[in-house]
C-alpha cells in the first residue's frame, strides 16, 4: 500500500495516524476541542480494520487507567483529552511513569486555568514537562505544528515510549486539532503480536512472575528505582532531541516557539526580515527533552531572544536556564484561547528584545 | 502565489464546506492548504468563519489578521472583516440583508446576489457554490476544472447525483456577480 493524501482536521490525522500505526487500543473521553478523535475512531470501527478496541470510557480518570492496564500487558494503548481532561489523569499518568509503562497521551490544549475556555492555548507546558502528577517522573513530549505531525508523532510517541519504558505526551493545541492540513498518511502496519518480556500476560512455567507496581515500601529500594529513573531521563535528554530551525544562519535575533506558535512565528520572521529585522526561529519539536544545548549555541551568535506562547510564559523559564543570562531573554503571549498574530510578534521583538 | 481568504457569514450558509471545497481543490491543483475554521461559542451565537490559505509553499501561521480576499455572507460580518482586506485585495459579500454596505474605496468590491438567486433556482443549498462560482470568476487562483475534483472529494458519494446542480449553481455565480462602484468614486 502507497501513501495516502488526505486532507484532516489535527484531531482526525491523529485517529486515523493510530489505526494505521498498529495501535492495539484507544480509551478516551470526549471534550472540546479534541472530540474529533474519539469521534472518528468511533465511526471508522478500526476493530473491522485491524482489531484495535475503541472504547469511550466513563470518565478520564478510567480511560487512564485503562491505559495503564492495557500498557501493563504490553500493548500498543493511548488515551486523548483536552486540559481540563488531562489534568483528570494526572494521577494515572504518574502511576504509569512510575511503573514504567508506554503508553500515549494526546492533550490538545485548551485556555485554563479550570475549565477555562475552549479555544487554543498553550498553558499546560508546565504540566507535561515538568510534571503534573506527583513524583520525580518525566514525560517525553512531542509538539507537532501541523497536521502532518499529528499523524507522524502517533507512531514516533509510540517508538520512543517503548523503545525507554515511559510514557509518551503529544501537546498540541486547538488550532492544530481543529485545523485542516494536507497530510499524508503511512501504509497500515500490522499490530505487533509479539509483547515485551515485562507484560504481564499470565506467568508460564518457564519464567519468573512479571510484577507491574509504581508501589516500593522499601526507601533504599525506591531511592534506587529513582536514580535509575533519573538515569533513563538523562539518557532521552542526551540522545532524543528534536528541533527544527528557519532562517537561523545569519540571524541577530532568536525566536523559540512551539506548535501554533511556532506557526505564527514564522510569518513574524517573514514580516522582520521585509522591515530589515533578521530574525530566525528555533522550533522545539521534544519539549522533554528541551533543546537546551542548541539554544545555548545559538545564544553565542545572536543578541536576544524572543519566546512566544500562548501562556503566561512557561517555556520561557526553559529557554532562559539555557541561555543562562548571556544574551536579553524575554516572553511574549497571549491567553485564554488567544492566538498572537504575526504583527503582535514583530512589534513585541522590536519593543521587549531590539529596544526601539 | 499565495492567496489568504477568508470566508464568514452565518452558521448553516454553508461557510465551512466552501472552505473545505475551496481547500481539496487547492490540493487538486498541487498546492499547499490550510483550513482554519472559527468553533465553539462563536459558531453556536450563529456566525461561522473560515481561513482559508492556498500557496505554492509551505504555509507559516494558519491564523491571519489580514486577507487577500474577504468573502462576506452577512452584516456582522461585513462589519468584521472589511477593514482586514489588504490595500488592493478583493471583498466580496452577498446583497441580502446588508443595511450598511461596504465603503472601502482602496480594494476591488464585488456584490453578488446569491440568496436571491439561490431562492430563484429554489435550491437554498446552493448558495455557497453560487458565491464560489463569483470568486472563481474574478480570481483566477483555483481552476473550474479541479473545483468539480475537489466538490466530488469532500462530498460522501450518496451525495454525487447533487454534483450537476452545484455546476450549475458554481456557472450561475459566475454570471451574476458585479463589480460596485465604489472603486470609481476614488
Amino acid at each position: 500500500m502507497e501513501k495516502e493524501l488526505r486532507l484532516m482536521k489535527g484531531n482526525e490525522a491523529i485517529a486515523e495516524a493510530a489505526i494505521r500505526a498498529g495501535t492495539d487500543a484507544y480509551f478516551g473521553y470526549p471534550i472540546t476541542p479534541q472530540s474529533e478523535v474519539l469521534e472518528y475512531l468511533t465511526a471508522e470501527k478500526p476493530h473491522e480494520r485491524t482489531g484495535m478496541v475503541v472504547l469511550q470510557a466513563e470518565s478520564e480518570v478510567a480511560a487512564i487507567n485503562m491505559v495503564y492496564g492495557g500498557a501493563g500487558c504490553g500493548k500498543k494503548v493511548m488515551t486523548s483529552s483536552s486540559s481540563p481532561g488531562v489534568s483528570l489523569k494526572q494521577e494515572g499518568i504518574s502511576y504509569i511513569a512510575g511503573a514504567e509503562l508506554p503508553c500515549l497521551i494526546v492533550n490538545v490544549v485548551r485556555g485554563g486555568p479550570g475549565l477555562g475556555t475552549i479555544q487554543p492555548a498553550q498553558s499546560d507546558y508546565f504540566q507535561a514537562t515538568k510534571g503534573g502528577g506527583h513524583g520525580d517522573y518525566r514525560l517525553i513530549v512531542l509538539a507537532p505544528s501541523s497536521v502532518q505531525e499529528m499523524a507522524d508523532f502517533v507512531e514516533l510517541a509510540f517508538d520512543l515510549a517503548f523503545k525507554y519504558r515511559n510514557p509518551a505526551m503529544i501537546l498540541s493545541d486547538g488550532a492544530i486539532g481543529q485545523m485542516m492540513e494536507k497530510v499524508w498518511l503511512k501504509p497500515q502496519k500490522e499490530r505487533k503480536k509479539e509483547l515485551p518480556a515485562w507484560a504481564t500476560t499470565g506467568k508460564t512455567p518457564d519464567r519468573e512472575r512479571n510484577i507491574i507496581t509504581s508501589l516500593d515500601l522499601d526507601s533504599y529500594k525506591q531511592e534506587q528505582f529513582n536514580i535509575k529513573l533519573q538515569e533513563k531521563y538523562r539518557e532521552i535528554q542526551e540522545k532524543e532531541v528534536r528541533f527544527e530551525t528557519f532562517q537561523c544562519d545569519d540571524a541577530e535575533y532568536l525566536l523559540v516557539a512551539y506548535g501554533t506558535s511556532a506557526r505564527v512565528s514564522q510569518k513574524a520572521i517573514q514580516l522582520a526580515r521585509e522591515e530589515g529585522i533578521k530574525a530566525g526561529l528555533l522550533r522545539p519539536i521534544t519539549l522533554f527533552p528541551f533543546p537546551s544545548t542548541e539554544i545555548s549555541e545559538m545564544a553565542n551568535r545572536i543578541k536576544g531572544i524572543l519566546s512566544v506562547e500562548m501562556s503566561a510564559g512557561q517555556m520561557v523559564e526553559d529557554v532562559r536556564l539555557s541561555v543562562n543570562g548571556r544574551v536579553p531573554v524575554e516572553h511574549f503571549g497571549r491567553m485564554g484561547g488567544i492566538i498572537p498574530t504575526p504583527e503582535e510578534v514583530v512589534e513585541n521583538l522590536k519593543t521587549k528584545i531590539i529596544g526601539e | 502565489m499565495t492567496e489568504e481568504i477568508i470566508i464568514a457569514g452565518f452558521g448553516g450558509q454553508g461557510v465551512l464546506s466552501m472552505g473545505k471545497i475551496m481547500a481539496y481543490s487547492g490540493i487538486m491543483q498541487d498546492m499547499e492548504v490550510s483550513w482554519m475554521p472559527s468553533y465553539g461559542p462563536e459558531m453556536r451565537g450563529g456566525t461561522a468563519n473560515v481561513m482559508v490559505i492556498l500557496s505554492d509553499e509551505r504555509i507559516s501561521s494558519p491564523i491571519l489578521r489580514s486577507f487577500d480576499t474577504a468573502i462576506i455572507l452577512n452584516q456582522q460580518s461585513l462589519d468584521k472583516f472589511e477593514q482586514a482586506v489588504k490595500p488592493g485585495g478583493t471583498l466580496i459579500y452577498d446583497g441580502n440583508g446588508i443595511t450598511r454596505h461596504p465603503e472601502r474605496t482602496d480594494i476591488d468590491i464585488y456584490r453578488i446576489d446569491a440568496t436571491e438567486e439561490a431562492t430563484k433556482m429554489e435550491s437554498s443549498k446552493t448558495f455557497n457554490m453560487i458565491v464560489l462560482g463569483g470568486y472563481l470568476k474574478i480570481k483566477s487562483v483555483l481552476k473550474m476544472e479541479n473545483v468539480l475534483t475537489g466538490l466530488k472529494k469532500s462530498l460522501p458519494e450518496r451525495y454525487h447525483h447533487l454534483i450537476p446542480m452545484n455546476k450549475k449553481a458554481l456557472s450561475r455565480g459566475m454570471e451574476i456577480i458585479q463589480k460596485t462602484m465604489q472603486e470609481n468614486h476614488s
